[in-house]
């Protein structure tokens, strides 16, 4: 009687460990996905200003944007992350990837040794973006100059250190979906919600977050409290905890020199996005605030007075 | 007229400062800033094309941010860490040295980038470059908003 249950633990285990084992295993691109005309760079240089990839892999310390060493640390309920060099230098960097190697990062959070990342690298936004955008990134990023800083590990506790056990939550919060224009809407909707959704990755920080570390649907883009530790991001939805009184102009303009309508000088982390949103084009910025401004008016949970 | 309103521009953020610093710091520092940040949405506008480019209102931000840094160190003495609703950072009283200096790099950026401001496309320039100092000063002083 025992040996026939030790059996069936056995074998309940070892379907399991089967069934974890298929269920994590990292997705991965189809080849022929990636064919298409030669990459175009300058596009390639918007693609990273809007992506904002400069904001965490910057080294650290040093001000030039276009020096991709890393080092940057980011503080999260799980740990601290530390964004890794990705830089063109052979060893440090990602000097010897593959554009197969770069995309499958990019829109499927996979590694070219087929380990899942981490969703601190945000590509629960940029598995939206298209795959011609994502070739002109890398053409652009290969321009850049090599940096030899070394990657730093990251500061987590076990059993965060299990990457495998990613895949269980990339199948419950990645859904693998590009962006799909929405026909009804106008050409600038479209790219602006593009531009919003994909590479700007504006509901990571705008969104408050359940304690699985997915965005709550049903508050997208009603702020939250500032995954990187103190103070709280504001609702940028049109409600009148958020920017409802903000024009599109207002927005775009905000976007380009980071004056908030009062004047005041925005300032943490968006200071950082400013960087990079203020070197798009104007249609872009318009685009984005059109977007911003048709959003439902989503109530945020108000911030706790001090 | 035009004398007027740059006067009283001044006066404006000149007087927050010194009426409010002997009783309640925390209300004079924020009232200032709340005044810097009129004089900025003002400028942010016409740098932008959205308000009509006025050298007279434009010369007035510059000495408007040049009043309100002269006093504005005054207003964080020991003690009004806290006591009220402040976003001033404890980084202020432990670096004392290093944010009196902020402000007055910030008092003498509008004053030489103020001196060159002749039309909208030099208003640009020097609004740019001085408006460079808020977003420093808070990063280190002041804290995110709650
Ligand atoms: C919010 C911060 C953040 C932003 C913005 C960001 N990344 Fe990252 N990135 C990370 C982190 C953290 C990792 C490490 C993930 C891990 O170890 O699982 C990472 C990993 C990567 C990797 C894998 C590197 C390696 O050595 O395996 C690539 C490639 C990459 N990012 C490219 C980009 C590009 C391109 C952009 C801009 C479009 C970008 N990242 C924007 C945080 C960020
Ligand atoms: C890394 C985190 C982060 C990302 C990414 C980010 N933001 Fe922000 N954003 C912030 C924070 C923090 C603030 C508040 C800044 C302050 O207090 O001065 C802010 C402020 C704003 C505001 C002003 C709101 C107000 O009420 O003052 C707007 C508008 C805004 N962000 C839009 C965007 C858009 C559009 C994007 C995408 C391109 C974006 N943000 C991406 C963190 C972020
Ligand atoms: C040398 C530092 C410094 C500089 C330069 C500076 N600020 Fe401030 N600012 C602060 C501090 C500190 C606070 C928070 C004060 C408090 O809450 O006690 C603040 C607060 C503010 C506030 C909020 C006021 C309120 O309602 O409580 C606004 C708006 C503002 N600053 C705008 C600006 C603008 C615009 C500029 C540039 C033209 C600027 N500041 C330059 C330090 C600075």
């Amino acid at each position: 009687m025992i040996r026939r249950l030790l059996v069936l633990v056995a074998v309940l285990g070892v379907v399991a460990g089967a069934a974890f084992w298929w269920l994590t295993m990292p997705q991965r691109l189809a080849p022929a996905a990636l064919a298409g005309p030669a990459p175009n760079v300058e596009n390639g240089k918007l693609v990273f200003a809007a992506g904002g990839c400069a904001s965490c892999h910057v080294t650290e310390g040093q001000p030039d944007r276009t020096r991709m060493g890393g080092g940057h640390g980011l503080k999260s309920p799980f740990g601290t992350f530390y964004a890794p060099n990705i830089s063109p230098h052979p060893e440090r960097g990602i000097g010897r990837w593959s554009e197969a190697d770069f995309a499958n990062a990019m829109l499927k959070g996979v590694s070219p040794a087929g380990e899942h990342y981490y969703p601190a690298f945000p590509y629960t936004s940029y598995q939206r973006m298209t795959v011609s955008d994502v070739r002109d990134l890398f053409a652009y990023m290969k321009t850049l100059p090599a940096d030899a800083t070394a990657n730093r590990p990251h500061d987590l506790p076990f059993p965060f250190t299990v990457r495998r056990g990613l895949g269980l939550w990339k199948l419950a919060f990645l859904d693998g979906e590009p962006f799909r224009p929405d026909p009804s809407k106008p050409a600038a909707w479209n790219r602006g919600a593009y531009l919003v959704e994909g590479p700007g990755h504006c509901a990571e920080c705008h969104s408050p977050r359940a304690f699985t570390g997915a965005i709550t649907a049903d508050r997208r883009f009603a702020g939250g409290p500032n995954p990187e530790g103190a103070g709280w991001v504001p609702n940028i939805t049109p409600h009148r905890d958020g920017i409802a009184s903000w024009s599109a102009d207002d927005i775009a303009s905000f976007l380009a020199d980071g004056f908030t309508p009062g004047g005041d000088s925005t300032g943490g982390a968006m200071a950082s996005v400013i960087r990079n949103t203020s070197q798009l084009s104007e249609a872009d910025r318009a685009a984005m605030a059109a977007y911003l401004k048709a959003l439902p008016a989503r109530e945020g949970r108000a911030p706790p007075r001090r | 007229m035009k004398r007027f309103i740059m006067a009283a521009a001044v006066l404006a953020i000149g007087t927050f400062a010194v009426t409010a610093q002997g009783s309640d710091p925390i209300a004079a520092r924020k009232e200032s800033m709340k005044a810097v940040g009129q004089q900025t949405g003002l400028g942010a506008r016409m740098a932008r094309g959205q308000a009509a480019f006025d050298l007279t209102q434009a010369r007035a931000i510059f000495a408007a941010y040049e009043q309100a840094a002269a006093t504005y160190a005054n207003l964080f003495p020991e003690g009004s860490q806290t006591g009220g609703e402040t976003a001033a950072l404890p980084a202020i009283w432990a670096n004392r040295a290093a944010f009196t200096a902020a402000v007055a790099k910030w008092g003498a950026d509008a004053r030489t980038e103020g001196a060159k401001v002749t039309d909208l496309a030099t208003f640009q320039a020097a609004f740019g470059e001085v408006t460079k100092n808020c977003g420093s000063c808070h990063e280190t002083y002041r804290a995110r908003r709650n």
